[in-house]
Parts: structure tokens; sequence; C-alpha cells
């Protein structure tokens, strides 16, 4: 498996992608979108920049396919941790006697 | 060789899997407490310098360019460039800590670190009045914000920042080990694993902050005006 | 022609690991994993015996219901230590660090683990760690219990918590670096030939464990630094003043503390999986079975770290989704259980020291699992939660589970690892002295618990001391017992009978080189191309009970 050697107009085009998405994030921040999309459209463009950032720079798009699995683990791991936990939070109130 | 590349590039993927968990225990608390006092997490987010963290943010990404490139140019064998991009990244990831002194400087003086942590200047901001004019070194309390859950934003923000600060002082303390060994000449094509590892290692910290800037500096600025 | 046969056992030669290289310097600064092993080992055994002094010191104050010979502070401080050093400083580094730093390169034919200077960096981690926890036990204790909750570890305990803490912060890291480092071994250096499904069950669990490493240490790695944090700024996320939960503190803790108590007992099954199918000359029953139990125990037990938390404000809701899951995860253990047993059924058992521990193992940690279920239902635990019962159930897991899977293993590889062979009769005897002063011990915890003896209390209601007499007679037996085997280990090493490459004939890698092993393990790379529990040639394996030329007694 030889190893492979990312050209550099990848990493420019990705660097002036992450700039842009920094832009756009702190533009969208000062403009009030209804319900929680100001959060929503924070966290789609973070996570955005964080892919771009994993693929190419971290070299994911070209690596393993255990790689990918390693990364996906470590996600869905996180995710676990948010969702049970949560899910104590927010059933909390559930019990109507005022718990 | 090629196996013992592979281990280690697997190595240090398997050390960002536990970064990853060790990061989100804070951003489980994080979503857990700006869930339950909006309006507090707000308004002590809006008093954060958004200009030092946009550049910040601006810094980091520009770092994890030069640090790519540093990989790239030891993949193809070209020293002096390698050695130029480390030694880039190395200066903005120090800009990064400078600017981050900064910012804790200013917190210290508002006297927004929280609880004890500085014995001789508690927790205690200067808040503005309603109907006043607002100062803008004073803190603007949103309608249903209080103190104290100001004071549980600022106590994550210092935990989260300051967790990610210290990796990126762990950062670039490899990266100065990695300049060493480059100016000596130890990576070529055919030999490079550490300077891979380390810019997995790097690339990962520009990660959490790409995360951390929006959700400390941002959430609060559509209300802004409110 | 019979596989296994085909790879010849090398001659010995007088060199091997042990004395390839005199002097400290050459122990301590070694990169040899089967060295590493041995200081881990005399590590965790020092470690052993200090949590086994508290466990006394328990035990003593225990015999009378009245407090009598500890202070409620003191006492205290005793249980929290006894916990803190078991789980942290022996428990979780126990197999994996000693039997599993030894065998795995062995077990599949590598010459080292991946990273030999990380893997001795992790023992060095440990020492640090445990110096620190011990210079505040030494300083003056630490007395919130092992589970650290606050707000009493943040704000009312007058303990040393940060110290004890930043001990087991540090002491993660070395687990973190054992896990990375058994993964990328197991993934990267497999001899040619050793697929994923010829491994010895050892292998499988010692990478789900090595997963849960990764996944979960990490998490109370930050818990703890967020309980430092907080203690010292004297507010945090854990503060009711600032709009915080104490739960919240629960929740991270559990998260890990839940995975690893199967980190502590994942590896044993992996011994026990070795011991019976090697004793009793069959191979085991459902063998892809119990090769992802292990994954299945791994991944489901982070999902029911909730079933710690039902006495707590935690939601109902919330508390059924992990009663639900926890008993969920007694089905991979089962499926070992059942994988077992069938594996004995009409086999050739020899009842050599180590089956017996594997035997013990087998019914003890049935008793511990099964009372984990009544744990996990929510009603019956609002009754026994901190109770004796609690303490029962864990200590029959992890006593009767982890650590007879330990003793086990220990003596089952002893002829590898140190070339002598252990006093078959003295091994049979402790064997048997442990397993009673063991029930001794704990079975009467269970009726005190369920009658409503609390835990963490120094002074009891008088109605409860026979139970608690009959448990330090027991504990004595027990850590008579104990010592038996630490004895003679000892004495082997000088005066044991010389063991031969292959003492037990039996098919697995470890076996195919010298005793002790040389210290690049095998002189030639091996080819596998055996299955890992192969007892008779292929022809004659449809027949049940039946084995190789080679299945002699020893």
């Amino acid at each position: 498996m030889s190893e492979h050697i990312v050209p550099v107009r990848i990493y420019v085009t990705i660097f002036l992608a992450l700039l842009v998405g920094t832009t756009l994030t702190v533009m969208a921040a000062f403009y009030d979108f209804p319900w929680q999309f100001n959060t929503i459209i924070a966290l789609t463009i973070a996570s955005v920049k964080a892919t771009l950032v994993v693929l190419y720079f971290m070299h994911v798009r070209y690596s393993s396919r255990l790689v990918w699995v390693i990364v996906a683990a470590a996600l869905f791991w996180m995710a676990i941790l948010f969702a049970l936990t949560l899910s104590d939070y927010q059933t909390r109130e559930w019990l109507s006697s005022g718990y | 060789m090629e196996q013992q590349r592979e281990a280690g590039t697997l190595g240090m993927w398997v050390f960002l899997v536990t970064e990853i968990m060790f990061f989100g225990g804070m951003f489980l608390a994080y979503t857990l407490y700006r869930s339950m006092f909006p309006a507090a997490f707000a308004s002590a987010s809006n008093h954060l310098d958004i200009t030092l963290g946009a550049v910040n943010t601006g810094v980091l990404i520009l770092s994890s360019f030069t640090m790519a490139m540093a990989v790239y140019f030891t993949q193809i064998g070209k020293r002096r460039p390698q050695i130029l991009c480390l030694v880039l990244t190395l200066i903005l990831g120090l800009t990064f800590l400078g600017i981050k002194a900064v910012e804790y400087h200013d917190k210290y003086t508002d006297r927004l670190i929280p609880g004890h942590l500085i014995p001789s200047a508690p927790f205690g901001p200067a808040v503005n009045e309603h109907g006043k004019p607002p100062d803008h070194h004073k803190l603007t309390l949103l309608t249903g914000a209080t103190l104290p859950q100001v004071e549980m934003f600022y106590w994550i923000y210092f935990a989260m920042t300051g967790m990610h600060a210290l990796h990126m002082i762990i950062g670039a303390g490899l990266l100065t080990f990695l300049l060493i060994y480059s100016i000596k000449g130890r990576f070529d094509p055919e030999y490079h694993s550490p300077v891979e590892v380390i810019g997995l290692y790097w690339h990962f910290v520009d990660i959490v902050w790409i995360f951390l800037f929006p959700l400390l500096y941002l959430l609060g600025r559509h209300l802004e005006h409110g | 022609m019979k596989a296994i046969e085909s790879f010849e056992t090398p001659r010995p030669s007088e060199v091997n690991y042990i004395n390839a290289q005199y002097g400290l310097k050459s122990w301590l600064l070694t990169k040899d994993h089967k060295r590493i092993a041995l200081l881990y080992l005399g590590s965790i055994t020092f470690f052993f015996f200090i949590g086994g002094l508290y466990a006394m010191m328990i035990r003593l104050e225990l015999l009378t219901p009245q407090g009598d010979l500890l202070q409620s502070t003191t006492y205290n401080k005793v249980f929290t230590q006894h916990g803190i050093i078991m789980i942290f400083f022996f428990l979780i580094p126990s197999i994996p660090a000693t039997l599993g730093n030894f065998l795995i390169p062995m077990m599949i034919g590598a010459k080292d683990l991946a990273f030999p200077r990380i893997n001795l960096l992790s023992w060095y981690i440990y020492l640090l760690g445990g110096i620190i926890t011990i210079y505040a036990l030494l300083a003056g204790g630490v007395d919130t219990g092992w589970t650290f909750y606050t707000p009493f570890s943040t704000t009312f305990s007058n303990s040393y918590v940060v110290a004890a803490g930043l001990g087991i912060f540090i002491n993660g890291f070395s687990s973190i670096l054992t896990g990375l480092n058994f993964i990328v071994t197991i993934h990267t250096m497999r001899a040619p030939g050793m697929t994923w499904f010829r491994m010895p069950l050892f292998i499988w669990s010692h990478y789900a464990t090595s997963l849960i490493m990764i996944l979960g240490t990490p998490v109370i790695a930050i818990t703890v630094l967020l309980l430092a944090f907080e203690r010292v700024s004297r507010v945090g996320i854990f503060d009711p003043g600032l709009g915080g939960d104490p739960v919240l503190f629960q929740h991270l803790f559990w998260f890990y503390s839940h995975p690893a108590v199967y980190i502590m007992v994942l590896p044993s099954m992996g011994v026990v999986s070795e011991l019976v199918a090697n004793f009793s000359r069959k191979n085991i029953f459902g063998y892809s079975f119990v090769a992802f139990s292990s994954l299945a125990i791994a991944v489901f037990g982070f999902l029911v770290w909730g079933h710690h938390l039902f006495v707590t404000p935690q939601s109902v809701y919330a508390g059924m989704i992990f009663s639900f899951l926890s008993f969920a995860v007694a089905i991979p253990s089962a499926i070992k259980v059942f994988n077992w047993t069938a594996t004995l059924y009409r086999s050739s058992i020899s009842y050599d020291t180590p089956m017996l521990y594997a035997l013990g193992f087998i019914g003890l940690f049935t008793v511990g699992g099964m009372t984990g279920l009544f744990l996990a239902s929510l009603a019956v635990d609002v009754h026994l939660s901190d109770t004796y019962f609690v303490v029962a159930h864990f200590h029959y897991i992890m006593v009767g589970g982890a650590l007879m899977g330990y003793l086990g293993g220990l003596h089952y590889w002893w002829p590898k690892i140190s070339g002598r062979m252990y006093p078959e009769g003295w091994g049979r005897f402790a064997a048997l002295v442990i397993f009673v002063g063991f029930n001794l011990t704990f079975l009467p915890q269970f009726v005190a618990g369920y009658l409503g003896m609390p835990r963490r209390y120094h002074a009891y209601p008088p109605e409860f001391q026979v139970f608690n007499v009959l448990s330090t007679a027991g504990a004595s037996i027990l850590g008579f017992g104990m010592l038996i085997p630490a004895i003679y280990f000892v004495w082997s090493m000088r005066y044991g009978k010389h063991a031969e490459a292959n003492p037990w004939h039996l098919p697995g890698l470890e076996w195919r080189t010298q005793s002790p092993p040389p210290t690049e393990n095998f002189e030639v790379t091996p080819v596998v191309t055996w299955d890992a529990y192969e007892f008779a040639p292929r022809e004659e394996i449809e027949v049940v009970g039946k084995f190789g030329p080679e299945a002699e007694r020893i």
C-alpha cells in the first residue's frame, strides 16, 4: 500500500473553504433565525468544517476502512454519552407531580 | 517500514478517540447547562470578544493548513519548505496562545474568573443596569439570566478553553521536537511517520476549536439587540 | 498429518528473556513485553496486599455491631481506599498488564507489542499514579467512597480528594496506553496465517477490553479533572449554587465505571475460555459466539450505567431504559457460560489447579451475574441499593470472577513465564481454601443486605452480627488461602520443577516456544495453519470426547 500524497491545490481549496465557513458562521450568528435554527446552522457549519479537516487534512479520505471505522466509532460513542444522559434530563419533567 | 507507519497512524487515531471522549464529557456539560440556562449563557457569551475569537479561529485554520503542507513537503522530500511550514505552524500556534492569554487577562480584570480560583479576585463582574446605556466593559444580563448561571458559563468556558489551550501547549512542544529533528534531517519520504502523526494531533486540536468557537462565542449574538 | 505436528518446537537453549541481560537497568529500561509484564506483576501484587490490608481492617471493625475499632471518619477512609486501590491499581490492570502483556504477542506469533516503549511508559505512569495515591493515603486519606460523589467530594470532604483524584487520573493514562497498544498490535502484527478467527479467545477478550479502555477511561479522566477544578475554585458544574446538578457527576462517573467492571472481568473470561478448552481437551463450543459475545459485552456495557443512579433524581423513564438494557447486557455473559458448560460436557477434564479456578469462576460468576439482575430490576434495586447485597454482588464478580480467572491464568501460564512448575498439590489445596473462604465471606453478605444492612457503615444493628462474624471468619480463611500461592510461586522460582516448552501438551502458539521464552519469543516467525483449539486430527474432530495422543495427564 503506497502512501497517498494529496495535491497542494486540494489543501488550498480546503483551507479557503474553512475560512469561508468561518465567515459564514460569524455572519449567521448575528441574524435572528426562527426556533433553534441559529444553533442548527452553527453546528452544521462547524460539522462541515470538521469533516473537511478530517477527510483531507487528516487524510481519512485516502485511508483504510479501519480508520473510517475508528472515527465513526468515536462519534458513535460520544453520541451514546449524550443521548442516554440527556434522556435523563429531558424526561425528568414528565412526571406530573412537579418533580 | 510500511507496517510500522500503518501502526503509528492507527495508534494516533486510537489516541484521538480517547481525546474525543475526553472533550466529549465537557461538551455534554455545556449542552446540558446551555439548554437549562439559555438566557444566561447568551448573556455571558456576548461578553466574550468575538473579534479575538474569530481571529483565533482563522489562526488555527491557517496553522492546520501549514501543518498539512509540512507533511506534504516531507512526503516529497523538500526539506526547506518542510521546515518553513513547521515553523509557521508553531508561530501560529503560539499566536493563538498569546491571544488566549490576552482574553484570559481581560476576564481577570473584569472579575469573570469563576469562584475562588483566583483568591484575590473572586467572581464578581460589573453588570449593566436596565434602562441605562450599556457600558461595553460591563456584562448585560438578558431577561431570565442570573449571575450564578453566568458564572456557570464562565466555569465551563475556562474548563473547555483551558483544556484546549493545554493541548495546544503540548502540541507546540511536539512541534518543537519535530522542528529539531527536521533540521537534523531525520525525516525523508521514506520515514516521516512522526510528522504525519503529530499532524493528526494538531488537526484534532483545531477541530475542537472549530466547535468551541461557535458554541462559546456565537451562541447569543442574534440576541444582542434583544 | 496432524496439524499440531506441522510446527517443530525448537530445542530449548540456556538463553531466555529472564537471563538474556542482567542488572537493574536492563529491567527498568526494558522494551521486552515479557519483562514489562513481570514488572507489572510485582507492582500490582504490592497494591493487592495494600488493598487487602484495608479489607482486613473493614472486616475486623465489622466483627462487632458497635463502631469500636475505628472512628466513623477513619472507617470511611478505609473502605474508600480499599475500593480505590483494589479497583484502579489491582483489578483494572491485573490480567491485561500481566498476562495480556506477556501473552498477546506470543499468541499471535509476534516478537513484541506494536509500541514497546509505550508499553514501558505505561508501567511508569502506573507507578506514578500509584505513588501519588499512596501519598494521598498516607497524608491523611480520602473518605468520599471510591465513587467520589458530589457535593461531598467537591465541597464538604476535608480529605485528600484532589491528590487521590490526580493519582487515579494519571493511572488512567496507563490504562489507555495499554489498550491502545493491544488494539494496534492485534490489528497489525498477527503472524502469517493467524486470521481473526484462528486467534485464541484470550485475544478476543483482550481486544474487547482494550476497546473499553480506550472509549471509557477518558471520561473518568475528565470527570476527575472537573471534580478537582470544582474543588479548587469552590464552584462548578456539579454545584447547585450555580444551578448545577450533582447527579451529572454520577452520570459522567458511571459512564466509565460501569464499563470498567467489564474491563475487570472480560480478560478473566478470556482466561477461562483458554482454561476450559485446554483442560477439557475439547474445542471451545461455539467459538464465534464466545468471540462476538466479548465484543457485545464491550458495546452493551456502555449502555447501562444509569442502573447505578436508580435511587437518584434520575428520571424514572431513563431508569426504565437503563433497566431494560441492564438485563440485555447479561445475555452475552450468559452465552459465554453456556458455551463453557457445553465445552465441558462429555469432555476429558483434568482437574489441575487452573481448571479448578476456571470451574470456580463459572459458578461464582453466575451467582454474581444473577444477583446483578436483581439489582437491574428498578423496584428491587430501591430496596437493595446501598446495602450489603450490592457489596456481595460485585465481590462475587470481582473476586469470585475476575480474581479466580487471574489466579487460574497465573497458574496455567506460570511454567511459560518462569520456566518452573508450581507445586500442584499445594495449588489445588489453595484453590479449595480460597473457594471456601470466599463463599463464607460473601454469601452471608447477600442475606445481610437483603435484610437491610447498609453498606459503608462502621456500626450496625445487632441482628446483623451473625452474618458479619461469618463473613469475617471467611475473610480470614480467604486471606490465608491467598498467601499460599504467594509463597509457593516465589518458592518455585528457585526450587520448582523445571518446565518444558509445552508441559500441558497443548496446541496454543505460546506453547510452541521454550519455557521461559527467548526475548524475541520465536526463533522463526511461525506460519499458522491450525485453529486455536485443535486437539485432535481433523478427521477425528467430529467425534465428541475424542482427544489426541498428546493429551496425557501431567
